[in-house]
């Protein structure tokens, strides 16, 4: 085995200790009928081997030159600082932070995360993390739930249609209803959750209204409207936000949102591949006892110093079991860390900037798309740092700029069979001019 | 363990004191040797229908949970709100200032389903 | 940061040395003395104007482009700023490496913790995981594009069937949790094509189970019915199957168990689960103790679940993340969560031959199942397809220890449990005393009938001596449980370093209860009061107002 400590000698000390002759009889106990009947397992490989397979998987991806994807997750710099930090074994190696006298570190971190995670949303209650903004998501709509005692969901149209799909199955687990709430989708349509489509979808039965700001398409949506529209039937607001965009739009807490569940991807988190990322909760200090997860308070020693532990356990599944918020147990801390390295190492300023760039750069690519005659914006409603454009073949041309290393998007198609000839476009600080220059040409050439 | 005379227990260690209909509610101070240091109580409502033995509300400690079950039934008349900031109440003083509810009870007989104060205290060695 | 310098230990107090090699950072040469320390908030040294990371200024082409676009409306704007930290690079850096010193970590002691399996993690599989070629890839780049990442997942994922001896297996539910959420919905799932969701309402778990299985089976609208177990540590099958019936529709069972036990009717478990018609689901939180030994499909088990972060060594994060792919067998496999890797082009032997060998396969192509292609599927449990940062360091794990390299993983965690059941019954209770697997349960109830000393007091005292204590308090069976689980990876000298202070620990509860009560004294901070943490929660920095843009906040005029 590659890690095993033991020389020959230390096993036949300890299989003497033990008193046996051979380790096959620490395995007597499994009945013959049901032991292992194959482990076609191929050998092992020195680590120079597996570095040469682990190169040749990488190789076989093709990273783009230039890409406009992003749809939940996006192209941003993680500062090497950020990735010095969670490089940190102290951190990447230490268990759940349950003896806290030997886990300062991981709960301050935590509470350090927590704290801000409530400056950027506005709210009073972070939770110390979950799988994904998509699961954040989920658990936040059954926690509204929990709440209000209601089990139905409301949920725009608008919202990421991977995290609908994911609501859908947590909602299936306990029988919640999800309704849809139809976005102005329509041609010359503005894009976003009209307040009276969501009014016509509450009522006394819906739990929570699910919004994304901005949503699926970059559109800023009415929130304050939608907040309202959700609160006259009793309901909750969930806003499902993204976090770099938190540094120009207004904070969820301030416009009424009851729970706020994001994707915390975009701060300092590789792409790879789709995870790990990290999930935001954050809610109102008055539903702290429905709140799944784990929470990090500061408390004192008997010697009066300031420390932090694991708090309000009695929420989760291994002490309340079948009576638990949730059943989740592991969950992101070390991305946490991350984010929080990666919001402390950019400051206010630079968030902002990251915004600013990301947002520019997006309008930028629209605008040129449009003074060329490429395509034009899909939707009427201003926007964030994404946008859908219309052009005629879009998935044939998406597909021809791939194969030339440009990603121009996502083609609509799929989620959206209305949009088929849609892509949308995502631009961050990473996003130069030439990318832009170099997206224009490449689908003018493809018309 | 000695437990106070005037009250009577049940066996989910609740006490009652009863006073004409109306009956103050808690937990024993056993229960809450058991629990450990409670911080959370999670309160009826006033108004609300208790059955005799039926759960009504929770307390919580820092690494269990449990349910609170009436020892009477009857109508919660009034909650004892300090419990709300202060759930130590129910550790430091359990049969003084930590009682949880009164409630108005439907059937005084109920009583007799209930421990004295030496059955329960052989209850609990 | 400020130190302060805390009274000397209690006399008979950790002596020099340890086995974690940590003492020179924090531990004086001679008596295991600590300087206490504090590290203030990041929040403490922000100072307005000072930045870290600087972005490029956009072009003039670029702004007067974007000027052609609607701007974002007044009312959406934000209010109020988002105080975070404004901090250098170093004074960034130096705080969270100070806080790293603050953590106990498997790089730095040992870390028997029960049922969490702290094996090393090896560092080529940090190394994997920053190849820019994955690292950099999207999840939703075009096929074209992501031929690597779907291979390994396609490979892991064959590994993973090979391993367990299931139909198929999918890598998305992103803790073990989440395995068993998609487990469960599948049983369901299951139940409801064959007409039988209605009837089907209860999930029975040993009373060792993890909390995880019950509240998962409230996720799914099931109630859960607890079965005992045996004098011998195992599931009682008598109270079995008297609970089993046409209204059961699953067993979850943890095998080997949370007391470290080997189901040794295991085959009769599941011959009575199929018997009445529900699914046999194994909880595979123990793999590490059986590989190349025990298959759950072999056994007849239609659901597991991995815990990539347990078995196969990726890092635990301080809670995360982990990885939770679920196996079938083929009656559920119809529900698994999509979308899965599949091979569109080429065939499965080739595919495996070759990446076995460490070459491409000439015209093989992958992709993910489109949206619909398995209309029975649970659907997603998460977005993308699963922590893929997770699953590529799990793959590089099984590729370096290979076939014969994860059978001695196995016998080594088992053989370590063993020794040290063995080397520590003189000092502790052991309530089951048989033959083990990767773990062993003690019980400190003779130090507390004795001498007053609780479980809580011994972990605390372990903390003095640079180990992670044990799992203490679970499974909930055993009173006063030390649930040890010493791993593969900890040399023999670590292991004799352990039972040597957990035999001064039974001494000292004897003759100076009252020193491991005060325990820890040389870690940064003592016992921590956490009635008042939860009592009045303090779960956030105070700037001395409202979180920024909170409507609290505005009101007062911020």
């Amino acid at each position: 085995m590659a890690y095993a400590p033991h020389t020959p000698a230390d096993r036949d000390a300890m299989l003497a200790a033990v008193g046996v002759e051979s380790v096959d009889d620490l395995f007597a106990d499994i009945p013959n009928a049901v032991r292992a009947r194959s482990f076609e397992i191929p050998p092992p490989l020195t680590e120079q081997e597996v570095r040469r397979e682990l190169t040749r998987l990488a190789a076989r991806n093709r990273i783009p030159e230039v890409s406009f994807l992003g749809a939940g997750a996006y192209r941003h710099l993680v500062p090497a600082a950020v990735m010095e930090v969670i490089g940190r074994s102290e951190f990447a190696t230490a268990y759940t932070p349950y003896q806290p006298e030997v886990s300062q570190g991981t709960l301050q971190s935590i509470y350090e995360f927590q704290t801000l995670v409530c400056e950027l949303t506005g709210m009073e209650v972070a939770s110390a993390s979950h799988y994904d903004g998509a699961t954040a998501t989920a658990e936040a709509a059954l926690m509204a739930c929990r709440l209000t005692r209601r089990d139905t969901v409301a949920v725009s149209s608008a919202v990421n249609p991977q995290v609908r799909r994911v609501l859908q199955t947590y909602c299936s687990g306990p029988g919640i209803r999800v309704v849809e709430v139809p976005a102005d989708l329509g041609e010359a349509g503005s894009g976003l959750t009209p307040g009276e489509a969501a009014g016509s979808a509450l009522d006394e039965s819906v739990a929570c209204l699910v919004v994304q700001q901005p949503n699926f398409f970059g559109g800023i949506e009415p929130m304050a409207e939608l907040a309202e529209a959700a609160h006259r039937s009793g309901a909750q607001l969930v806003a499902v936000v993204e976090p770099t965009s938190l540094a120009i739009l207004e904070a969820p807490g301030a416009y009424g949102a009851d729970i706020v569940a994001a994707e915390g991807q975009p701060l300092g988190i590789p792409l790879s591949f789709g995870g790990p990322y990290v999930g935001l909760m954050a809610a109102r200090m008055e539903s702290v006892r429905q709140m799944p997860g784990r929470l990090v308070g500061a408390t004192r020693d008997a010697a009066g110093r300031r420390g932090y532990v694991l708090t309000l356990q009695a929420r989760e599944q291994h002490i309340r079991r079948e009576k638990a918020a949730s059943n989740i147990c592991t969950n992101q801390a070390l991305c946490a860390l991350a984010a929080t390295a990666y919001l402390s190492a950019v400051g206010p300023h630079g968030l902002r900037e990251v915004a600013e760039l990301s947002m520019v750069q997006t309008r930028h690519a629209v605008a040129a798309l449009e003074a060329a005659g490429v395509a034009r914006r899909r939707f009427s409603a201003p926007y964030f740092a994404e946008a859908a454009i219309q052009l005629r073949n879009a998935k044939r041309r998406h597909a021809t700029l791939a194969e030339q290393g440009i990603v121009a998007g996502l083609p609509l198609e799929d989620a959206y069979p209305e949009l088929g000839d849609c892509l949308l476009l995502a631009a961050t600080e990473l996003t130069t001019d030439d990318d832009v220059a170099r997206l224009v040409e490449g689908l003018e050439a493809t018309a | 363990m000695t437990y106070p005379n005037d009250l009577r227990y049940s066996k989910d260690h609740e006490w009652v004191r009863a006073e004409g209909s109306t009956a103050t509610i808690g937990i024993t101070s056993f229960a809450a040797d058991e629990l450990g240091d409670i911080v959370f109580v999670e309160l009826p409502e006033v108004g609300a229908a208790l059955k005799q033995f039926a759960a009504f509300g929770v307390v919580e400690s820092v690494k269990a949970v449990s349910d609170l079950f009436s020892p009477v039934s009857g109508t919660v008349s009034e909650v004892n709100g300090r419990l709300q900031s202060e759930p130590e109440l129910l550790n430091s003083d359990p049969f003084g200032d930590g009682w949880i509810a009164r409630v108005e009870t439907t059937d005084g007989d109920e009583l007799k389903d209930l421990l004295d104060a030496d059955g329960y205290a052989k209850l609990t060695s | 940061m400020s130190v302060t310098e805390r009274p000397a230990p209690p006399s008979g107090a950790p002596s020099d040395g340890d086995a974690s090699g940590r003492g020179a950072a924090f531990s004086s040469p001679v008596g295991g003395e600590q300087l206490q320390v504090v590290e203030p908030l990041l929040f403490a040294s922000s100072r307005t104007g000072r930045r870290d990371v600087r972005f490029p200024s956009l072009s003039e082409a670029a702004r007067k482009a974007a000027e052609s676009q609607p701007e974002v409306p007044k009312h959406a704007r934000r209010t109020a700023t988002a105080r975070l930290p404004e901090v250098s690079e170093l004074d960034l850096l130096r705080h969270f490496n100070r806080l790293s010193h603050l953590n106990h970590a498997i790089d730095l002691g040992f870390y028997p913790l029960g049922s969490c399996t702290m094996k090393y993690n090896p560092k080529v599989n940090e190394w994997a995981a920053r190849l820019p070629g994955l690292s950099e890839s999207h999840p939703l780049d075009p096929a074209e594009l992501s031929q690597g990442s779907l291979e390994l997942q396609w490979l892991l994922a064959e590994l993973l069937r090979e391993i367990s001896g299931m139909a198929a297996v999918s890598l998305q539910p992103a803790a073990g949790a989440q395995g068993e959420l998609s487990g469960l919905l599948m049983t369901r799932a299951y139940h409801r094509s064959r007409g039988e969701g209605e009837q089907r309402t209860k999930v029975l778990v040993p009373d060792s189970s993890h909390g995880t299985n019950a509240a998962t089976a409230s996720m799914v609208g099931y109630q859960t019915v607890t079965i005992r177990s045996n004098e011998r540590g195992g599931i009682d099958l008598g109270a079995l199957r008297e609970a089993l019936g046409p209204d059961t529709a699953a067993l979850m069972i943890t095998n080997p168990s949370t007391l470290g036990i080997f189901e040794d009717q295991i085959d009769q478990v599941v011959a009575a689960v199929h018997q009445v018609g529900a699914i046999a689901y194994m909880d595979g939180a123990n793999l590490n103790a059986i590989l190349g030994r025990f298959r759950a499909g072999d056994a007849g088990f239609d659901v597991m679940h991995f815990n990539l972060h347990k078995t196969f060594s990726t890092p635990h994060g301080g809670g995360g993340p982990g990885a939770g792919p679920v196996g079938v067998g083929e009656r559920l496999a119809p529900f698994l969560p999509e979308p899965l890797p599949i091979l569109v082009e080429g065939t499965d032997d080739e595919v495996r031959r070759n990446a076995w060998a460490g070459r491409n396969t000439p015209g093989a192509r992958f992709a993910l199942e489109e949206e619909g292609t398995r209309p029975q599927s649970i659907g997603k449990v998460r977005a993308f397809t699963g922590n893929f940062g997770m699953h590529l360091r799990a793959y590089t794990y099984i590729r370096s220890n290979g076939d014969a390299g994860l059978r001695e993983v196995s016998d080594d965690a088992v053989l370590a449990a063993n020794y040290l059941r063995v080397r520590l019954t003189d000092a502790y209770d052991l309530p089951y005393d048989r033959i083990c697997k990767h773990e062993v349960v003690f019980s400190g109830r003779r130090q507390k009938r004795q001498h007053g000393v609780t479980t809580l007091d011994i972990a605390k005292a372990i903390l003095d001596y640079r180990i992670h204590p044990p799992t203490i308090y679970f499974p909930l069976i055993v009173e006063e449980a030390l649930m040890i689980e010493p791993t593969e990876t900890e040399s023999l000298e670590t292991l004799d370093r352990f039972v040597d202070v957990m035999h001064e620990i039974a001494d000292r509860a004897a003759t100076d209860p009252s020193a491991l009560k005060a325990a820890p004294t040389t870690t940064p901070v003592g016992r921590l009061d956490e009635a008042a943490a939860a009592r009045r929660p303090d779960l956030r920095h105070d700037f001395g107002a409202a979180p920024a843009g909170s409507s609290a906040r505005q009101e007062a005029g911020a």
